[in-house]
């Protein structure tokens, strides 16, 4: 009798997990769904006017502001942390490895802020001298997001490789071919599904970050044209305005978080999907 | 025409040793730069005293309370949620749909960004629950944020308590019950311990979420509605108003100092008990 | 080494339960007067909090920022004692009680090694609207000017905008930070940017220009020359009462004054 007290008490623990997911999901619907239906889908989602005081509620500029982030910041970071990875899991002496580890784990919990702050401090002046432009533009997020991003590429793409049994790399060397050729030609393919899952999983983190990228984007609701530019991603826009946020405008923001949800929710289960699709192979 | 293989393998190692040493570079270059700056201005009394003129002149006492009060209160609702969830999914039931949907959930709620987590605790336990800018608000939205992590953990701690000790104590007459009070929670509890100082890492650095929730006073909070600024928020807030620069590096010298010294516990702790676990570190299952 | 193991267990949890009751227990507490808006005004309020608190120890003072129309809402919904505005009060808003507790000049910013020292509203208006996007035909060098704003909803947005934009708007391109101090650092490190942050905020990092010949100082905006300048207002649904009326007048009062003046604003009498 106790025991499926207990059980029962359990499993009502058990989803609170998912009853919060539930909750947050409402709420942040709730709030943010009637306005683009009154707007309409076509103006908020493809106007890039963002006057709010002028009830002007367009975020196009903004996902493309997000997207050009996201992809800078993929194509510096795949190659580091995947590279970083194979170094881990077959190049790197013990000594190096014990030491790559905890960096690695360090990186990843200094918070957003202080890489925020010093990519204002370093990177932004560093970016108008070397290359012109106001500094604050998509290449300083996406370097600064590759630093915060290469600790999860590295680590999932590290278990992945991992996970690939030892014969397949012993049964290519003693083929011939050598061990770069190895782990290009069979460990890499091998593993790419788990990698695939992981680079996805990073590319949610990007999106969803905030505090460092409204530090060193600029900010500006413009649609980018170069690199140099300034952008407002999504979540800048969210922790930009909601201090002053009244009405609609604030609506307007979190059905700006709406679109930010939906894309990571479909982001998670795309990744959950490929690694799945890896495991049964 | 080809270049040879050896060759190119050549050029690649030296290019991952490159990978390797600029991260490291990386990390020896945040940590010295602030540390250098801003380590001449911690004292005694900078920790132990109240900011005056807006953190201009004076100390960070209040920041340091109120990230120990929002992280308390997180810990006191994320824990029990956390393990009970991770006891429920290990030890009393099998591999099935109800499961796999928990574990579902738990990953989606591992992926929402804090920013939307703020929204969500803006709009529901500040405005809806009426608790205001507040210690509860902000630890509540927190606990969110790393419930899927301590649940995470939990379960894997738990999962690398050997099967033997269970049925060794079931085959005793003890309870189901009994048998994860007695016997698994105790052997597992560094690994759990471990995760929740990592928790507590997650919690301290935090900024967008608590910006919302916890509004950013500058008073010592004192009852649990009260508002309170982080050290996480304060540097924020430092660094961006331009208040204090040398106040700046000083609190980012604290945060980044309590940070290694959370994982430094985390990963002693962990390597003291390190043999249980397939993975060689929490820290790779705390990413996924 | 289980026993062991699960006092410790124990143990974590007393301290954080203590830590948490430890805190309410204390919640038997003095009177609590709680500002919210703008975060321009935010600054100083703390600091006339400090000094009213040392002085009143009985009164605890909490300031929120949120901004200047955050705040006035806030006001009006009762969640706060006192607004914070750092705008005039708008047609809507006018039914609240509004106190004026200083003024502020508004500077509009340059680089230091800017060669450029004066600078004529309309130029201003000019750049902010995406008109005149190159320093050639101001300061003669010639490379792309880079504007920097303020947030939509900020006080000093909304003050800057009334003041110069008139009609016209803000250019969607327009770089935006969202503080004045991120505004001064974003143009101490860039030579061609230029912004608009608080005359009490300039500080030798940056150059206050000076608009049509006259320089932003406290005769020149006294005396009206200087056309930039803005209220700093407390709103109240009421006439304030008890301690929160005896808050107010320590901040009319002329020692309130003083500090604010210490701090670079200008008296409201």
């Amino acid at each position: 009798m106790k025991e499926r007290l207990i059980k029962g008490g359990l499993s009502i623990i058990a989803l609170t997990s998912l009853g919060s997911l539930f909750l947050i999901a409402f709420f942040i619907f709730k709030e943010g769904i009637p306005i683009i239906l009154r707007v309409g889908p076509d103006k908020f989602f493809f106007s890039t006017n963002w006057r709010p005081f002028e009830k002007e509620f367009g975020i196009l500029s903004m996902i493309v502001g997000s997207l050009s982030v996201t992809c800078g910041t993929l194509i510096l970071s795949v190659p580091l942390g995947v590279g970083c990875a194979i170094f881990l899991a077959f190049f790197a002496p013990t000594l190096m490895r014990q030491l790559l580890k905890p960096v690695l784990e360090l990186l990843f919990a200094i918070p957003s802020v202080v890489y925020g702050f010093m990519g204002v401090v370093i990177l932004i002046p560093l970016i108008q001298t070397y290359f012109g432009g106001p500094g604050y533009s998509i290449l300083a997020c996406s370097i600064v997001l590759t630093i915060m991003i290469l600790p999860v590429i590295v680590s999932l793409s590290l278990d992945a490789i991992q996970a690939v049994p030892r014969s397949y790399l012993e049964g290519a060397l003693a083929l011939g071919a050598t061990k770069w050729q190895a782990i290009w030609r069979v460990i890499l393919p091998a593993a790419r599904s788990g990698i695939n899952a992981g680079v996805i999983l990073a590319m949610a983190g990007t999106i969803g970050e905030t505090m460092a990228v409204i530090m060193v984007a600029g900010n500006s609701v413009k649609m980018p044209h170069s690199i140099l530019d300034a952008v407002r991603p999504l979540t800048a826009n969210i922790a930009l305005e909601m201090g002053y946020a009244t009405g609609e405008h604030q609506e307007a923001l979190f059905a700006t978080g709406v679109v930010l949800f939906i894309v990571i929710m479909i982001l998670n289960v795309i990744a959950r999907f490929v690694a799945k699709s890896g495991v049964s192979k | 025409m080809r270049a040879e293989p050896t060759k190119i393998q050549r050029l690649l190692i030296f290019f991952l040793w490159s990978v390797a040493f600029f991260t490291i570079g990386i990390l020896i270059f945040i940590i010295g730069y602030i540390l250098i700056k801003g380590l001449s201005y911690v004292d005694l009394k900078f920790l132990l005293t109240l900011p005056e003129k807006m953190g201009k002149e004076g100390g960070v006492w209040p920041f340091i309370f109120s990230t120990l009060y929002i992280t308390s209160v997180c810990l006191v609702i994320s824990v029990p949620l956390g393990v009970g969830t991770a006891i429920y999914l290990s030890e009393y039931t099998r591999e099935g749909w109800f499961n796999s949907v928990i574990r579902f959930g738990c990953d989606c709620l591992a992926g929402i960004p804090s920013i939307i987590l703020g929204l969500f605790g803006f709009i529901f336990f500040v405005i809806y629950l009426k608790m205001g800018w507040s210690v509860l608000a902000g630890g509540l939205t927190v606990s969110l944020m790393i419930l899927p992590f301590v649940i995470r953990s939990s379960e894997e701690a738990i999962r690398a308590v050997p099967c033997a000790l269970r049925e060794a104590s079931l085959s005793l007459g003890a309870s189901r019950w009994q048998t994860v009070m007695r016997i698994v929670l105790p052997n597992a509890l560094p690994g759990i311990l471990t995760g929740i100082i990592l928790g507590i890492g997650k919690c301290v650095g935090e900024t967008a979420s608590l910006i919302l929730t916890a509004g950013s006073s500058l008073r010592l909070p004192v009852s649990i509605f009260d508002s309170g600024r982080t050290l996480a928020i304060h540097f924020y807030i430092l660094a961006r108003e331009g208040i204090s620069m040398e106040k700046a590096y000083a609190t980012a010298a604290v945060l980044i100092i309590s940070i290694l010294v959370i994982n430094i516990a985390a990963y002693k702790l962990m390597h003291h008990f390190v043999k249980r676990y397939k993975r060689e570190s929490i820290f790779w299952i705390r990413l996924q | 080494m289980n026993k062991r193991g699960f006092d410790h267990w124990v143990t974590t949890l007393l301290i954080v339960l203590g830590l948490m009751l430890g805190g309410c227990g204390r919640a038997k507490r003095e009177i609590t007067i709680t500002l919210s808006g703008s975060t321009s005004v935010q600054p100083f309020a703390e600091r006339l909090a400090e000094e009213y608190t040392l002085r009143n120890p009985e009164v605890r003072i909490d300031v929120q920022g949120g901004g200047s129309t955050a705040g006035i809402r806030a006001v009006k919904t009762g969640i706060c004692h006192l607004g914070m505005s750092s705008r005039e009060l708008k047609e809507d808003e006018k039914d609240l009680n509004r106190i004026l507790i200083a003024r502020d000049g508004l500077a509009i910013v340059i680089h230091p090694t800017n060669p450029l020292d004066d600078i004529s509203l309309d130029d201003v208006q000019r750049i902010f609207a995406g008109e005149l996007s190159n320093w050639k035909g101001l300061s003669g060098i010639d490379h792309p000017i880079y504007p920097i704003t303020r947030e939509e909803g900020s006080g000093t947005r909304e003050a800057f905008t009334g003041l110069i934009m008139k009609q016209s708007k803000i250019s969607p391109g327009t770089l935006v930070q969202d503080s004045s101090g991120a505004v001064r650092e974003a143009i101490a490190t860039n030579p061609y940017a230029i912004g608009y942050i608080s005359l009490g905020l300039v500080n030798e990092r940056v150059k206050a220009l000076n608009i049509d010949g006259v320089t932003p100082t406290k005769e020149n905006i006294d005396s009206g020359a200087y056309p930039l300048t803005r209220p700093f207002l407390f709103v109240s649904m009421e006439e304030p009462k008890g301690k929160i009326k005896e808050f107010v007048d320590f901040v009319l009062s002329s020692d309130g004054q003083k500090i604010l003046e210490e701090e670079g604003l200008l008296s409201a009498r």
